[in-house]
């Protein structure tokens, strides 16, 4: 069966949007066609700099012919149905109909629909240009002299050919013709844009990849990563060096090239005075190169990978020396800041230690941290206060705690953080060793801004986590009062990764934190704490959910209480999820289901509450209603104890005793009594097992 | 080529050869800065670029040259270069950093619209100017261009020589505000970096200036360290922020009344007076954000200020003649 192959050649297409593209192109191209009946045997799809491929095998020649019977009104229907009937079929008059009866209908007619299946070549002709001109490019653009048209293609860099053929590998395949903006497609493309610029023809995708191959560049982004890799650790070993490797720097660099050729490169020992952290920063961001570190020490080296796009006829001499100026250049700037930072603050000479004299200067500029929320330097004072609040509740010491906090912003006005914002809080810590601030001080400037997110690690020292909360409960609480929220997409100022911070520090160090309280001493006012706790147990949900846990188990949990202490909201789902794996307390379920439906239904007769009176036990006649009730009073109580004393687990297993008594009660007693007073009395003592039960968790939200 | 030449064709390469050897030093632009100017200038006007000279004003980039930030709307064809002194004064580095100057020129060309082959062209003006593809990594990479203050935007890239930055390379989509219809293509040369690594100089102030050896040589120091040292000590210690302040809304307030002013509803006879208003009142920003006082939301503002006045200069741009299609039929009366 033929194969198709397509080429979309354009100026460089940016390395963080090509996979995506692949995928796109690959999935955009097979829906239409198994949309038309054309199954294929197998699709793959590669990007370059410059062209997105697409390699689909095993397709049809033709698509399938389709018959199709559609059935019509019967026999003798009023003229308004039959010419309908006509009308939706095709059909010229009732003599291409067919006539056929059933029993129950009589005889009505019945249309035959067959469409002769199109061939393959023109169908593709037909739904490439849409295709193409419905790209889903994370931003596109216009150009030349078609852009004045307001429909002119849009493409992420202007688009310059397209190689399109179908057909099978033994004979020469056919161009599938068609034309986009004014571009033709055919059969010829371009190699290398600088080893092998001239044009050649290509007929299928065998002699495509190869003739690509000799035109200096490699189709496949994932052979262009491994050539990459193996070629820097080969590199680096022969230096004794090892490869810091990085993801997501390798993909970029494979998307960079056609041809990847790595050199090495260096830099003068002196710029390692700089931190490590720095350099990679630096030379990672802006020049796109790979260090390296010593294979025994593990500390940073002065050499470096770099990855260029031609084999140079000077092999890669002069590349090499004019990437190290640069990255020479940039560590120049680097180490200018180093040193700088070091160096007193003019005009703030007086004001202390040299973070101390950053933290005046951020002070001193009034720098608007939100134009509702004041200056930097109100946050500062905020997070110091709100800092030794908390202290206590983690067991940090508070004077440390509120000294880091007050240093906590200071190395924002430093020239490293300044040119590399993301080397933020590492920064602090370092000048902070440098000026001798107390080790948990200085540990709790760097981590007070983690976790960041899902999988960042979650400060541990004490001091640490009493700041990281404290920066982030007063962003939290400061954006709630001015009322700027998250909504759907959009979370400009981060709080909900802000929140997940809070919930990991809580819950990864085994916090006890009253966030109601907390909440409301930060804000001074109560007005936000019960809609802030909302919003913490949404993304409660979110981060227990990611970890396996049910939704409807924390469902059930944060209905039963206020939910107010995080880790305990844990404990409790944890207990109850156990529970539930039990036979016990899968049992006492679906009694508790019975009982809440039984509720539901007599409420809507007698109103809600109707059944809110104590059971008497005197007028329980059926000894099974005396059992479950004898027992509802014992487990009552040991509930709520166990509740109380937070031993949730205990709370579980006394809850297991009302299985038998349930089970048992359900079998032989009907509610409904036909005398009103036993079956209130009844109901009532069903109302007592729904709250006994939500005691411990809202069972009614638990789905099954 | 006209046949007819062909016959002297030969003979004339010789001698001009002979006479490039002469004065190479001063032209060639591996040797000297003024080269490299003379070389890009030469190509470019070989594509058919009119050739212009610096604004007379003081700009953060060649952009904000009223032939490209005003050029670049409306749908007349056009195509120029220039030389455009920029000044960044938060780049000053007291003469003292061998990378970063507060001010320093690029080199602009503005093709709209944008042809077809305009990386190939871009690719032979580095050529022209003594870098071989073929020795050196010439790379593309993903650079969205931006300019807030010019509600501007473009696509396009950064052009990398062995991991340098030399030029900007956009597709203009947008210049104050408006489509570009049709879309121009902008080239921005960074003329130090280019010369330092085409002459293989590590500090700028080494760069040969004027091409000569010896007791004629001028460097790029001799003509621009002290300047460095001056503008550093005025842009970052002694520019009164009180008089900048003033001037920022004294800029911003003619820039707007001169566009009231020019207003002949259809059409706008004081565009280019207001422009140069806009100007000011940007590179005022630019100072008093190298002072240090300006916060981090009131910048935005400021930004958000400048930006109005280049939207409403572009708006009346395209009611002028060179702003549209035909010259307006009926103009207004000359003046007031």
């Amino acid at each position: 069966m033929p194969d198709l192959l397509l080429e979309l050649f354009s100026e460089e297409i940016p390395a963080r949007m090509q996979a995506q593209a692949a995928d796109d192109l690959k999935k955009l191209v097979t829906d239409a066609l198994v949309e038309r009946g054309l199954l294929y045997e197998g699709a793959v799809s590669f990007v370059t700099p410059r062209r997105l491929a697409l390699h689909i095998v095993g397709l049809p020649a033709r698509q399938p012919d389709v018959r199709e019977e559609k059935k019509g009104p019967r026999v003798g229907a009023p003229d308004a149905a039959i010419q309908g009937f006509l009308k939706s079929a095709g059909l010229a008059s009732l003599d291409q109909a067919k006539i056929e009866s059933d029993p129950k209908k009589g005889e009505f007619y019945v249309a035959i629909i067959e469409r002769e299946g199109k061939d393959t070549a023109a169908l593709l002709a037909d739904l490439l240009p849409n295709i193409i001109r419905n790209f889903p490019w994370p931003k596109s653009m216009r150009w030349g002299a078609a852009s004045v048209r307001s429909d002119a293609l849009r493409w992420v860099r202007p688009l310059h050919s397209i190689v399109a053929t179908f057909g099978p590998e033994t004979e020469e395949p056919e161009v599938i013709n068609f034309e986009v903006d004014g571009i033709v497609s055919g059969q010829t493309t371009r190699g290398h844009r600088f080893m092998a610029p001239a044009e050649f023809k290509v007929r299928r995708f065998d002699d495509y990849v190869s003739a690509l191959e000799k035109a200096k560049v490699v189709l496949d982004p994932a052979r262009r990563r491994d050539m990459i890799v193996h070629d820097a650790r080969d590199l680096a070993f022969a230096q004794g060096l090892e490869l810091v490797e990085d993801d997501a720097l390798l993909a970029e660099v494979a998307g960079l090239v056609e041809w990847p050729v790595v050199l090495m490169g260096s830099f003068d020992q002196e710029f390692l005075d700089i931190p490590a952290e720095v350099i990679r920063a630096t030379i990672r961001a802006n020049q796109k190169c790979f260090v390296l570190r010593d294979s025994v020490s593990g500390k940073l080296s002065n050499k470096f990978i770099l990855v260029s796009n031609i084999i140079a006829s000077d092999n890669g001499v002069a590349i090499a020396s004019g990437n190290q100026r640069v990255v020479r250049a940039r560590l120049s700037d680097a180490l200018y800041f180093w040193h700088t930072d070091q160096k007193p603050l003019p005009d703030y000479t007086d004001k202390g230690s040299l973070l101390d004299q950053r933290l005046a200067k951020l002070r001193a500029l009034n720098i608007v941290f939100h134009e509702k929320l004041g200056s930097q330097g109100a946050r500062v004072d905020r997070i110091i206060e709100l800092a030794k609040y908390l202290a206590p509740m983690v067991g940090a010491d508070a004077s440390k705690a509120a000294r880091a906090a007050e240093l906590c912003k200071a190395d924002l006005m430093t020239e490293v953080v300044g040119e590399f914002p993301e080397v933020q809080g590492l920064m602090g810590r370092r000048y902070a060793e440098l000026q001798n601030e107390d080790a948990d001080v200085a540990v709790a400037l760097e981590d007070h801004y983690k976790p960041q997110g899902p999988s960042d690690r979650v400060p541990t020292n004490k001091v640490a986590i009493a700041v990281a909360l404290a920066d982030k409960l007063d962003t939290l609480v400061g954006f709630w009062s001015i009322d700027e929220k998250p909504t759907g997409s959009k979370d400009p100022y981060a709080l909900r990764r802000a929140a997940l911070g809070v919930i990991r520090l809580v819950l990864e160090n085994e916090l006890r934190l009253p966030l109601l309280a907390v909440v409301a001493a930060t804000a001074k006012s109560n007005d936000i704490a019960a809609d802030l706790l909302a919003f913490f147990h949404d993304r409660l949900k979110v981060y227990l959910r990611d970890k396996g846990a049910r939704h409807d188990l924390i469902d059930a949990v944060l209905a039963a209480g206020s939910g107010d202490d995080l880790l305990m909201v844990v404990r409790r789902v944890e207990a109850l999820a156990s529970f539930l794996d039990s036979d016990d307390g899968k049992n006492l379920l679906a009694g508790y289901k019975r009982a809440a439906n039984i509720l539901r239904a007599e409420e809507k007769k007698d109103g809600a509450g109707a059944f809110n009176a104590a059971h008497d036990s005197a007028r329980a006649n059926a000894p099974e209603e005396q059992a479950l009730a004898a027992t509802l009073g014992a487990v009552e109580s040991s509930v709520s104890v166990r509740v109380a004393d937070e031993d949730f687990v205990g709370a579980m297993q006394v809850l297991a005793q009302l299985r038998a008594p349930v089970d048992a009660f359900f079998e032989h007693v009907t509610v409904n009594d036909s005398d009103p007073a036993i079956r209130i009395n009844r109901l009532c003592l069903l109302n007592k097992l729904r709250s006994a039960m939500h005691g411990v968790a809202d069972f009614g939200k638990v789905s099954g | 080529m006209m046949p007819g030449l062909h016959g002297g064709h030969a003979q004339t390469l010789k001698k001009m050869k002979a006479s490039v050897t002469q004065v190479s030093s001063s032209l060639d632009p591996t040797r000297s800065f003024q080269g490299l100017i003379l070389t890009l200038q030469n190509f470019w006007a070989e594509q058919g670029c009119v050739i212009l000279q610096p604004y007379d004003m003081e700009v953060g980039a060649g952009t904000f040259h009223p032939a490209t930030t005003l050029r670049s709307l409306g749908p007349r064809p056009w195509k120029a270069a220039y030389v455009q002194p920029s000044r960044r004064p938060k780049d000053g580095r007291y003469g003292e950093n061998p990378n970063r100057l507060q001010h320093y020129y690029q080199f602009q060309v503005i093709l709209k619209p944008s042809p077809p082959d305009l990386q190939d062209l871009y690719l032979r003006s580095l050529k022209a100017i003594g870098i071989d593809s073929g020795l050196h990594d010439i790379r593309f990479v993903e650079d969205d261009w931006e300019s807030p203050t010019l509600g501007a935007w473009g696509l396009g890239w950064e052009c990398w020589c062995d991991g340098m930055e030399v030029s900007q390379f956009t597709y203009f989509q947008q210049v104050a505000g408006f489509e570009c219809s049709p879309v121009s293509g902008e080239l921005t040369y960074g003329l130090e970096r280019l010369a330092m690594y085409v002459q293989g100089v590590e500090n700028v102030y080494d760069l040969n200036f004027n091409g000569r050896e010896g007791a004629d040589k001028v460097t790029y120091g001799d003509v621009f360290k002290q300047a460095e040292q001056e503008y550093s000590r005025h842009n970052f210690e002694h520019a009164d922020t009180d008089i900048l302040f003033k001037h920022f809304s004294d800029a911003e307030a003619e820039c707007k009344a001169l566009l009231a002013a020019g207003d002949r509803g259809d059409h706008h006879e004081m565009v280019l007076p207001a422009y140069d208003q806009c100007i000011k009142a940007s590179h005022r920003f630019n100072l008093l954000d190298a002072r240090g006082v300006i916060s981090v939301t009131e910048r935005q503002n400021y930004i958000f200020r400048v930006r109005e006045l280049a939207k409403a200069c572009g708006e009346a741009w395209l009611r002028t003649d060179a702003g549209r299609d035909k010259p307006n039929q009926n103009p207004t009366t000359k003046g007031a």
